[in-house]
């Protein structure tokens, strides 16, 4: 199958530090990023904040040229021709990119005379999409009265106007209220199973699983992981042991335990008395690990046995939690799926 | 060609946007309508009781045309502050993500700002008969006169378009061009005559543009220039001086500005 996006050794350096960039002198966004997109597939970049996957689509959307690499989308040269590039793209950026004065038909409308739809055509697509996107009722208000949710919804069927084969979606749920998340992700869903190219980038490791077909792991401007979620989960591992104990001062008794069966690190959270590791034979070994308790009498509010999560596979990779809010804690059942 | 008649189209469609936006928020243009107003208001009564004026005309005569080209200019200020905003919200990012030519949204943004300079004249133009300012002239060089006023602020507005993408922010944009814009249309004949100026402060005055297009706009308003002339060249060629200017700040903002609209992406 043919890529839809293609790009290698993608390298992008800001001359002029940000306000608060470490010690002055040239940051590096970008530091040789190769990534391939099936046609029809998704990929997920997920990284934490200033990681590189934004400059990485603004340099796939043509908003960015990069000091190094080359990138293909939808077969063309994004440094060659990027006006021909643009004609084949949709966008949608971190913030909803919307015109607040002006009614969300308006603002779609807009966008699709830009493409030289022609006013009638133009208006038409813009009603449908208002449909699609359930912004019917609020199609002739101006976007100033609507939530964060329906800005964002709008911003995504301005990326559509034009039935691009390939969409950029820059953190699409960002700052959504949990009920508005589903929403953006059935959406999503149902576009992918209409065809479309997606690049996605990320905070949230329930987003990237949900959606995701490909990851790419971005941390520091350089791709240290990628894979389906389950060749990641893979890599780091089986099945998680999860034991919360009743009394914080057994934290240290139950490690230890944990410890000789577990096959990775245990990880210890002394605000939740949880203990988590990675073991292999699962029940088998919480079984064990029960008894073992049981004698000792130490007593456990909770324990259980999971997959690993994708924020295991981001622990595990970075030495660090992600900085999403959704991370750790939302977390805890995305091994159901 | 072909890239210019959809460069041209493009334009339209965004200066449409802008201007339907005007009409959503009239606080902006009521803002816009009541500065230059109440300046008219303020410096015929307040000033003109103070300056001396020739037998036979009015200080209100020779005030309308300087206060006109203040606010042409000031109107010309919303193409940077409008920019910035769009550039702070993610729209030029949006609009550069479209096949569209680069300069087309500075064409569009360019053109709803005379749009709206029309507006503005037009309701100065009635303050000012209403406080005793006539045109004495033909309606043809009236109308030379409001359209080199125009045609002046439609340059500088393509100056304010590259300070726009450059400051990126609405507030910081604004508090620039006030501090910049004050002294450059007040070291200049539009409020009083300049014979009383210090030297330097007069020959900048001579040499300012904007005496130029007040200059050019009085004689052909036919109003009085209470001076008796400076014989500085500019002034003498008001009206060529004016053309020369808009020309060459047309000439090199608008490919700075073009340039630096592709190069711009919001953080």
């Amino acid at each position: 199958m043919a890529d839809a996006v293609r790009a290698r050794g993608l390298v992008k350096t800001y001359g002029r530090p940000s306000t608060r960039g470490r010690g002055g002198g040239v940051t590096t966004a970008l530091d040789g990023v190769d990534l391939d997109v099936p046609e029809g597939t998704v990929l997920g970049l997920l990284g934490p904040n200033g990681a590189g996957k934004t400059t990485t689509v603004k340099i796939l959307t043509t908003l960015l040229v990069p000091d190094a690499g080359e990138a293909q989308v939808a077969g063309v040269d994004v440094l060659r021709d990027p006006q021909e590039v643009r004609r084949r793209i949709g966008v949608s950026g971190q913030y909803a990119a919307v015109d607040e004065y002006l009614t969300g038909f308006e603002n779609l409308r807009m966008v699709g005379e830009l493409y030289h739809q022609g006013s009638r055509r133009a208006s038409a697509r813009a009603r449908e999409l208002l449909e699609l996107f359930s912004l019917s009722e609020a199609a002739d208000r101006p976007v100033k009265g609507y939530s964060g949710g329906m800005r964002r919804r709008l911003d995504l069927a301005g990326a559509l106007v034009n039935d691009p084969p390939v969409l950029f979606l820059d953190e699409p749920t960002t700052g959504l209220d949990p009920r508005s998340r589903a929403d953006m992700w059935e959406l999503l869903q149902g576009m992918v199973r209409g065809g479309t190219t997606v690049v996605l980038t990320t905070q949230y490791l329930e987003e990237a699983d949900l959606l995701a077909d490909d990851i790419i792991v971005i941390d520091h401007g350089r791709a240290i992981a990628r894979g389906t979620s389950d060749q990641l989960k893979a890599q780091v591992g089986g099945e998680r042991v999860e034991l919360v104990v009743d009394d914080a001062a057994h934290l240290d008794e139950v490690r230890s335990l944990l410890g000789r069966v577990a096959v990775g690190e245990v990880e210890v959270e002394p605000h939740t008395r949880r203990l988590t590791a990675p073991v292999e034979g699962g029940a088998a070994v919480l079984v064990r690990l029960l008894a073992q308790l049981e004698e000792r009498g130490v007593h456990l509010s909770d324990a259980g046995t999971r997959r690993p999560t994708m924020d295991d596979v981001f622990l595990t990779l970075t030495g660090k939690r992600t900085d999403g809010p959704a991370g750790a804690d939302d977390e805890k059942d995305g091994a159901a799926s | 060609m072909s890239s210019w008649v959809s460069a041209l189209g493009d334009g339209a469609t965004i200066a449409q946007r802008n201007l339907i936006k005007v009409k959503r928020v009239p606080d902006l243009l009521v803002g816009t309508l009541i500065s230059p107003i109440m300046f008219i208001l303020l410096f015929v009564f307040v000033f003109g009781s103070a300056i001396p004026v020739p037998e036979g005309t009015s200080y209100a005569e020779f005030l309308v045309p300087g206060i006109f080209a203040q606010t042409v200019i000031f109107g010309a200020t919303v193409t940077g502050s409008g920019l910035a905003d769009d550039m702070q919200k993610g729209i030029i990012d949006r609009f550069r993500s479209l096949p569209i030519a680069p300069s087309a949204v500075l064409v569009g943004r360019t053109t709803s700002d005379v749009v709206t300079n029309v507006l503005v004249v037009l309701i100065m133009t009635a303050t000012g008969l209403a406080v005793g300012w006539r045109i004495t002239t033909s309606p043809l060089e009236a109308l030379a006169g409001f359209a080199l006023l125009l045609l002046f602020a439609y340059a500088c507005s393509w100056v304010m378009a590259l300070v726009g993408l450059l400051v990126r922010s609405p507030e910081v944009f604004n508090n620039v061009s006030f501090i910049v814009i004050f002294p450059i249309t007040f070291i200049a004949n539009t409020f009083v005559p300049t014979q009383g100026f210090p030297t330097v402060l007069r020959v900048i005055a001579d040499w300012n543009p904007v005496s130029a297009v007040t200059q050019a706009s009085r004689d052909l308003f036919g109003n009085p220039s209470l001076a008796g002339g400076s014989g500085a060249w500019p002034l003498e060629h008001a009206a060529l001086y004016t053309l020369i200017w808009s020309v060459v700040l047309v000439a090199v903002f608008v490919p700075l500005a073009t340039r630096q609209f592709k190069r711009s992406a919001a953080r």
